[in-house]
């Protein structure tokens, strides 16, 4: 992995704090975060007082910074797994990583400590190649290259907008299938990175991720709220409603959203059962988004990517709406959000 | 003090990579693939190998033990009298160009001449349900724990597992040991669709273009991704023939290898052709198309200046081509592949023959490649019905 020229004033990290006490969390990830700034946004439910180790350039943000900025309402908005939006929404750089807090630096093939934060940068700093798919994967990595038969005009790529990174260990399962296979580990370390092709579809998890806030920003937002949304990634389906949105966004724009590398390494928490037995109701949600994700088309209009998250809870609000009332919720969130982000989230908002 | 034990880190990775790098050079010698338990020859009565040819067979000798149980379809290209040698014990059918002639007669104008592409004369003769086709400089490789690879295993897996074509799994292929869907994934589209590729890679010498060998004549690719993945409708891929194995069933008449070497303006664009057919074709049927493991261990870098020759007007025309299959769309009544090959060649008629006189003379050809494979191939063992479903 080639280490790319970081300019560290041009990231932060985000994490949301969905545990009190962040010491481990922060000193195992000490040698590759510690020369970033870091954004650190409380659970508005978590009562306690965060416990963050010295030697760290962080700031943290609770309930009522949350309060403070964004009106008594941001707290329904940023709660639990959602807060760290509140993060993206005040960051005023160019790249945002952000690791669920039970989440650890993982070791690649060879014994080595995964520096998943400069893989991360390297991802969104080269080039994306989602009109044409390239048998050996990322053709930008050192050792490799487009094959033989791709078109020359599609080398150049284009701007990497997302770089969804992996989980080893408790990898990102839905509740069912961790209960039924209860002693499912990941333990395959897959040596590569990809451009996910324009116009198929994915789930994207935001357990470990990166993105270029200047480009998508907007199109990463707490919209969908499950009836009994909880504290284990196994009872939400936040960041999955908004990945399927920001990729639309991405096909859109002609921006590039890639899987693979970096792994990180998920510790175990909760337990899939007990999620399973609260209802699973995300799951049967993304039965039904599945074709109107297939069938959205974004209009030549909608040239940004604020103006394609508005048209997309427009027709979400439409065509959706009808099924499930969370869905018009949700729709009203992502415009909540569209107005929040062009006020707060822009660069001449005083006050953070 | 953290940042030096930091670089150290960096250092460490660094030449464990390099040492990595050189044992991943070497292709397993043929004691190291004979030492290996054997395993049940699954299919070997459903399954041909295909190999092209021109010179000798010496390269089964280090895939005996892996190749010894299935029947072998040998199709000889160039100078007819020369005599191929096939190692002992291999069951085989050979084809020269003789044979090609008499068997297709005037159809047999069709089948390339002087190039790799004749292979797919072999997929039209076998009466075979599966296909692996290889090239005669691949050899086994080795995984990075030093174990040779079964790549024949690896690809009947993958045939027999399903793809998902519909939405992508950030875990790679959900039906592997040890992996599963991802939440998220839609629990409707979990049953996948029926395998018709799997499209091996390459250790070793990387499958590059003339222009990219020139650049980067020493590159070698080293990196051993332990992945499968299906390809997403509606992508394109550059498929390569050095390392394939396909469902002749299910897509058996869309894999023909164009109109490549003598007398051809183009070359080494043979299996890209086939590729971006079939691709169209599979999301058309919907089908699935797998990439990613097994690996072989391609020993032979091609001279790049007569590669460069043959492959010069496909860089360019490949810029109009790929707009082309890129908005194909197949009416919803073609329902086989050979109905669904047809329309396509009509379709390069009208549309590419502006490009070149060359695709007037190519859509004609996969027109007599159907008509010979349906009288190869009579009625009910090839003509695929649709999957469940999805006609578009």
């Amino acid at each position: 992995m080639s280490q790319e020229n970081i300019n560290n004033s041009e990231v932060d990290i985000v994490i949301g704090a969905l545990q009190a006490d962040l010491s481990s969390f922060l000193n195992e990830w000490r040698p590759i975060i510690s020369r970033f700034h870091l954004i650190i946004v409380q659970d508005p439910d978590l009562k306690e007082e965060l416990n963050t180790p010295e030697g760290f350039d962080l700031n943290v943000y609770t309930k009522s910074d949350i309060d403070r900025i964004v009106g008594s309402s941001g707290s329904t908005f940023f709660s639990g797994y959602s807060c760290r939006y509140f993060g993206y929404l005040i960051s005023r750089k160019k790249y945002i990583i952000s690791i669920d807090d039970d989440c650890f630096p993982a070791k690649d093939n060879m014994g080595n400590l995964i520096d998943a934060v400069a893989q991360h940068i390297t991802n969104l700093t080269t080039p994306a190649t989602p009109f044409f798919f390239n048998t050996l994967y990322d053709p930008f990595r050192e050792g490799a290259d487009f094959v033989r038969g791709y078109p020359f005009s599609l080398r150049s790529g284009v701007t990497s907008a997302m770089s969804c990174g992996l989980w080893l260990n408790l990898a990102d399962y839905d509740a069912p299938t961790q209960s039924l296979k209860s002693q499912l580990r990941n333990s395959r370390y897959v040596d590569a990175v990809i451009t996910v092709p324009a116009r198929a579809l994915m789930p994207i998890s935001g357990i470990n991720i990166a993105f270029d806030r200047e480009a998508v920003g907007p199109t990463l937002f707490p919209a969908l709220k499950l009836a009994r949304e909880g504290n284990f990634r196994w009872e939400t389906m936040e960041d999955i409603w908004s990945g399927m949105c920001a990729k639309v966004v991405c096909d859109h724009l002609c921006l590039g959203v890639k899987s693979g590398l970096p792994y990180v390494w998920r510790r175990e928490r909760g337990s899939a059962i007990d999620s399973l037995r609260k209802e699973w109701e995300g799951v049967k949600l993304m039965e039904e988004v599945v074709p109107y994700f297939q069938s959205v088309r974004l209009p030549q209009t909608a040239t940004t990517a604020e103006d394609c998250v508005v048209e997309i809870a427009k027709t979400v609000k439409e065509q959706l709406g009808p099924v499930d009332p969370v869905f018009s919720r949700a729709a009203e969130a992502m415009v909540e959000w569209v107005k929040l982000w062009k006020n707060i989230g822009s660069a001449s908002f005083p006050g953070i | 003090m953290p940042i030096y034990i930091y670089s150290l880190s960096i250092l460490n990775s660094q030449c464990s990579t390099a040492a990595a790098a050189a044992a991943a050079m070497e292709s397993a010698t043929a004691a190291q693939t004979a030492a290996m338990p054997r395993g049940v020859a699954h299919l070997k009565d459903e399954l041909d190998i295909v190999i092209p040819t021109i010179r000798n067979l010496d390269f089964l000798e280090m895939w005996r033990p892996f190749f010894q149980p299935y029947h072998l379809i040998i199709v000889q290209d160039g100078d007819p009298t020369k005599t191929i040698k096939v190692p002992e014990g291999f069951d085989y059918e050979l084809y020269n160009r003789n044979d090609i002639n008499r068997i297709l007669g005037p159809k047999a104008s069709c089948i390339s001449f002087k190039d790799s592409a004749c292979r797919c004369f072999g997929y039209m003769v076998s009466k075979k349900k599966y296909i692996f086709t290889i090239d005669d400089d691949c050899f086994v490789a080795k995984d990075p724990s030093g174990k040779p690879i079964n790549a024949l295993e690896q690809h009947i897996k993958n045939l027999l597992c399903p793809s998902t074509p519909f939405f992508f799994n950030t875990l790679y292929d959900p039906f592997a040991d040890g992996a599963d869907f991802v939440r998220g994934y839609p629990f409707s589209l979990r049953e996948g669709v029926p395998t018709a590729v799997s499209h091996g890679l390459w250790l070793n010498i990387p499958d590059y273009d003339a222009p990219t060998q020139l650049v980067k004549p020493m590159e070698r690719n080293t990196r051993f991704v332990d992945a499968v993945l299906t390809i997403p409708k509606g992508t394109l891929f550059p498929m390569c023939g050095m390392n394939l194995a396909f469902d002749r069933d299910l897509i058996g008449p869309a894999m023909y290898f164009g109109l490549m070497g003598d007398g051809q303006p183009i070359g080494r664009y043979d299996d890209m052709w086939a590729g971006w057919c079939i691709k169209v074709i599979c999301d058309h049927l919907g089908l699935g198309v797998k990439t990613g493991l097994p690996y072989i261990f391609h020993s032979k870098a091609s001279n790049p200046f007569v590669n460069l020759r043959k492959e010069y007007k496909g860089i360019f025309w490949q810029e109009e081509i790929i707009p082309f299959f890129q908005s194909v769309s197949l009416p919803k009544d073609c329902t086989t592949v050979q109905k669904c090959y047809i329309e396509l060649s009509k379709m390069v008629k009208e549309k590419l023959s502006k490009v070149d006189p060359y695709f007037d003379k190519l859509a004609d050809a996969m027109v007599t490649w159907i008509d010979a494979w349906d009288e190869l191939n009579p009625t009910g063992a090839s003509a695929a019905k649709v999957a469940n479903g999805k006609a578009k």
